[in-house]
């Protein structure tokens, strides 16, 4: 029994993150019939998967018949340029399709087919038409079904609670963790048998972000300190098309549907420049000429796929280099245009949101004129390193799920599969974790030590008399990330980052804090900044060491790819476990893929 | 732009004031990123809510000026010049300066009985666009709260928030009526224990919506149609019992587990 001074409470299952991830996977832990609780820093129904846009990705062939989970499990190797782990991909693709049609049981409207199915849109990298979607507000739907079946179910939701470190027990096992409340600034720990990380990206630490201030990395850094290890930490995801224009929206996101719907990309002398741009792997499949691509949107048999449906990676980095060669937008930009190739009723239907964020945000009317994007950063394909099957990670008792955890979507991630892999994922934490109860081999309690630490650590910047801002110090962060960690990379700026990020450490120990403990944003970012610079270093440390060009890791000095580096991802541990202990980066091989799914990718050719 | 006084409400439930900051906004910055840039600056403990910061997310609601608004969404070359006033939502318990004790509503929402379709057939569900179209139009909601906090009956009358869903949770309760799957009835329950009959349809909340719900016109007037026909037509009732499948009460939806 735990005869903590703080608040305590105990739950079989504690998950820490509200998104689409940790919403399923309390789903399926309750149901399975354990007690459930999910810690959440902000409130409920604020998770960033709200700002998922375009859809969920799951091949039922509702739009294209030709569709099944084969051809998805190869778009998604081949978008992640083969590091992926194949079996997340392979589950992923199988069982993507059976959590929509569950969203629909739990009271999901997504748009339909003229026969009454589901619709299904395309986007970059996927060969058919294949996203389930609400408009360009897919990721809303998909939080507040799972919100309300979660709500429904009487499962708890403890808000504005912010984990700031996991717990042992005496063996070793994630037992729990420590917290405070937003509201109050008062501590409180949980004891658990399992604990699902589910607490979705890092982008907060680059200065033009599609990502809120909840992106700090926590579960990412947290898992890490507790014993898990984090792989393909460099491969960052840079969406091709942020605002840019005002600044003050600069990185603010705008979806692919629009290009997915017949949106263009255009440089400022109006060529549709992405026709210069298609690397190999992708000759076969795509339309050599504007006639040809434009014959695709309504038959993808009469045509071969626009280069601007591109995966992410491979657009963004062709953006940057018109900009660089002198072709961009007076703001740093190029266009985005749909206003020339469809009605303003269909955009209007198609993209509400888009039309009311450039309306409201940039006084630019979308069925009329064209958006000014740049790449912003977006989504971090690298993560916790799990099992496939249980989400397990390597550390005991510990599971994650969603964006922190790693390998589903190798170098690069589609769009679209991020909505079906918190889906799919989420309900296998929740399994894994179950299932890891009931083996008997659950940790029972917590190591007070731990808690003190965490909670010494926390309490420090109230300490001192002076020291730093910490948003100077995010502020300085973001910009040096942006600078030498960005969308293209190369090895003496990734040498300066990883000096600059020791200095950044000395300065996160001597933060002070202004006010009290009651809802202080300041003291909280002092809390985000120690996981804010462990995320970082092991990015830095991965953009280091893989010394070629893949996905969402872009050298410089090392263009092209490399197979050797195919083979194999860098995973980082802690040694020490906390935050300022030193990183250990490790070669860690890649699963080997069974003959019958890597036929799959061969015929496909 | 020229400079501009914020007016911001700095306090907690025992009480405060307003402070004051001079800053020249830059062009296209809305209210949520001035009160940022006092954060960066002159007020790193202001409490505020924002997430998304694009309007998707319904954080960061505050009284901007007396009215309710996004502070993503609202820019500050469209305000008045001189001061801009930013109190926090004046319906619900401060807890500090704009951030306010918003769990009257996640409270509402515990009671509304789930969504309870038919099992699925295989290949999923068939709905048409047009019938699914009505729920998507409430479904747009985003929980900023701000009909709740414009809304008289509660916003004027703490009494009335033991009674009172408010128009958030009309939409809710509207939209699981048109759902073209449910077979939950709630109309009884709207009736006697969420208030639907308190609303005199003022529309004060559809004035604000940030997503443009007609909440009034679309929501709350079909749903008080509905409810009084569950309550007084005795043909309609008789016809609904014959052509619709069947309903089940809401004291028996209540308990009802979602597949």
């Amino acid at each position: 029994m735990t005869t903590s001074p703080y608040e305590h409470h105990e739950y079989d299952v504690v998950i820490i993150g509200a998104g689409g991830a940790g919403l399923r996977a309390a789903i399926e832990a309750q149901q399975r019939g354990l007690s459930v609780a999910i810690l959440t820093k902000s409130l409920l129904g604020k998770a960033h998967t709200v700002m998922a846009e375009g859809g969920i990705a799951a091949a039922m062939g509702n739009v294209y018949a030709e569709d099944n989970w084969m051809v998805h499990f190869r778009d998604t190797m081949r978008g992640g340029k083969m590091l992926n782990n194949y079996r997340m991909a392979e589950l992923h693709a199988k069982e993507s399709p059976d959590r929509v049609h569950e969203l629909e049981q739990w009271g999901a409207l997504f748009d339909r087919t003229k026969d009454g199915k589901i619709l299904q849109r395309d986007f970059g990298g996927h060969r058919y038409a294949r996203l389930a979607h609400v408009g360009d507000r897919t990721g809303l739907e998909l939080i507040r079904t799972l919100q309300q079946k979660v709500v429904s179910m009487g499962i708890k939701v403890f808000m504005e609670c912010k984990v700031l470190q996991l717990v042992h027990d005496a063996n070793g096992r994630v037992a729990g963790c420590v917290a405070y409340w937003r509201a109050s600034g008062e501590f409180v720990t949980f004891s658990a048998k399992a604990v699902i990380m589910a607490t979705g990206g890092t982008g907060r630490s680059w200065k033009f972000t599609t990502n809120s201030w909840e992106g700090t990395g926590d579960g990412h850094a947290m898992s890490l300190w507790a014993g898990a290890r984090l792989i393909d930490m460099e491969c960052i995801q840079f969406h091709p098309t942020g605002m840019v224009w005002p600044l003050s929206v600069r990185g603010l996101l705008v979806t692919e549907g629009v290009r997915g719907d017949g949106g263009v990309l255009r440089n400022s002398e109006g060529k549709r420049f992405m026709f210069n741009y298609v690397a190999d792997m992708f000759r076969a499949e795509t339309a050599e000429t504007e006639e040809e691509a434009d014959k695709w949107y309504d038959d993808h048999t009469a045509g071969r796929r626009p280069p601007e449906l591109l995966p992410r990676d491979e657009v963004a980095r062709a953006i940057n280099t018109e900009v660089k060669a002198g072709r961009g937008t007076a703001h740093g930009g190029v266009y985005l245009d749909i206003a020339t190739r469809r009605t303003p009723e269909f955009i209007r239907r198609r993209l509400p949101s888009m039309y009311h964020q450039f309306m409201e945000l940039a006084g630019v009317d979308i069925t009329r004129e064209p958006m000014e994007i740049g790449p912003t950063c977006h989504y971090i394909m690298g993560g916790v390193k799990v099992d496939a099957d249980s989400a397990a990670t390597e550390a005991n008792g510990l599971f994650a799920a969603g964006e922190c955890a790693g390998g589903m979507h190798g170098a690069n991630r589609l769009g679209g599969n991020s909505l079906s892999d918190l889906v799919v994922f989420g309900r296998r934490a929740g399994m894994g974790a179950a299932d890891y109860i009931e083996s008997g081999h659950a940790a029972t309690d917590i190591d007070e030590s731990e808690v003190d630490y965490a909670i010494a650590q926390a309490l420090a910047p109230f300490e001192r008399s002076s020291g730093e801002n910490p948003y100077d110090i995010q502020r300085d962060l973001q910009e040096m990330m942006q600078d030498n960690v960005g969308i293209i990379r190369t090895a003496s700026e990734i040498d300066f980052a990883i000096a600059q990020l020791d200095a950044f450490s000395e300065r996160v120990k001597n933060i002070a804090v202004k006010g009290g403990r009651a809802y202080n944003p300041g003291w909280n970012l002092a809390t985000d900044l120690p996981a804010m610079l462990t995320v970082c270093k092991c990015v830095a440390i991965g953009a280091k060491s893989r010394e070629e060009s893949r996905g969402g890791h872009t050298r410089e000095d090392f263009p092209k790819a490399d197979p050797n580096f195919a083979k194999i991802n860098f995973a980082h541990s802690s040694d020490g476990g906390k935050w300022d202990s030193p990183i250990v980066t490790v070669e860690s091989t890649l699963l080997e893929m069974p003959d019958e799914l890597k036929a799959l990718l061969k015929e496909a050719k | 732009m020229s400079d501009v006084t914020m007016r911001i409400w700095r306090g907690d439930a025992n009480g405060g004031d307003f402070e004051n900051f001079t800053i020249t906004p830059n062009e296209g910055e809305v209210v949520l990123d001035i009160v940022h840039r006092i954060q960066a600056t002159d007020a790193p403990d202001l409490a505020c809510r924002w997430n998304c910061k694009a309007g998707k997310c319904g954080s960061c609601s505050a009284e901007i000026n007396g009215r309710p608004g996004l502070m993503c969404m609202t820019r500050m070359q469209d305000l008045p010049e001189g001061t801009v006033t930013l109190t926090p939502m004046k319906t619900f318990p401060i807890i500090r300066d704009l951030a306010t004790d918003v769990s009257f509503n996640f409270a509402m929402a515990e009671k509304v009985p789930a969504f309870l379709p038919p099992p699925m057939p295989e290949g999923g569900y068939r709905m048409f666009q047009k019938d699914v179209e009505r729920g998507q139009e409430f479904r747009k909601c985003i929980e900023c709260f701000m009909c709740q906090d414009v809304c008289h009956v509660i916003r004027d009358h703490e009494e009335n928030k033991t009674n009172y869903a408010g128009p958030r949770f009309f939409i809710r309760y509207a939209e699981l009526e048109m759902h073209p799957l449910d077979t939950n009835d709630r109309r009884e329950l709207v009736r006697e224990e969420m208030g639907l009959g308190y609303c005199n349809i003022t529309k004060c909340c559809t004035e604000v919506c940030p997503e443009h719900i007609h909440i009034t016109d679309n929501a709350i007037i079909p749903l008080k149609e509905r409810v009084v026909d569950a309550d007084y037509d005795p043909i309609a009732w008789l016809g609904r019992k014959i052509m619709r499948r069947s309903k089940k009460s809401a004291t028996e939806a209540a308990v009802q587990p979602a597949p």
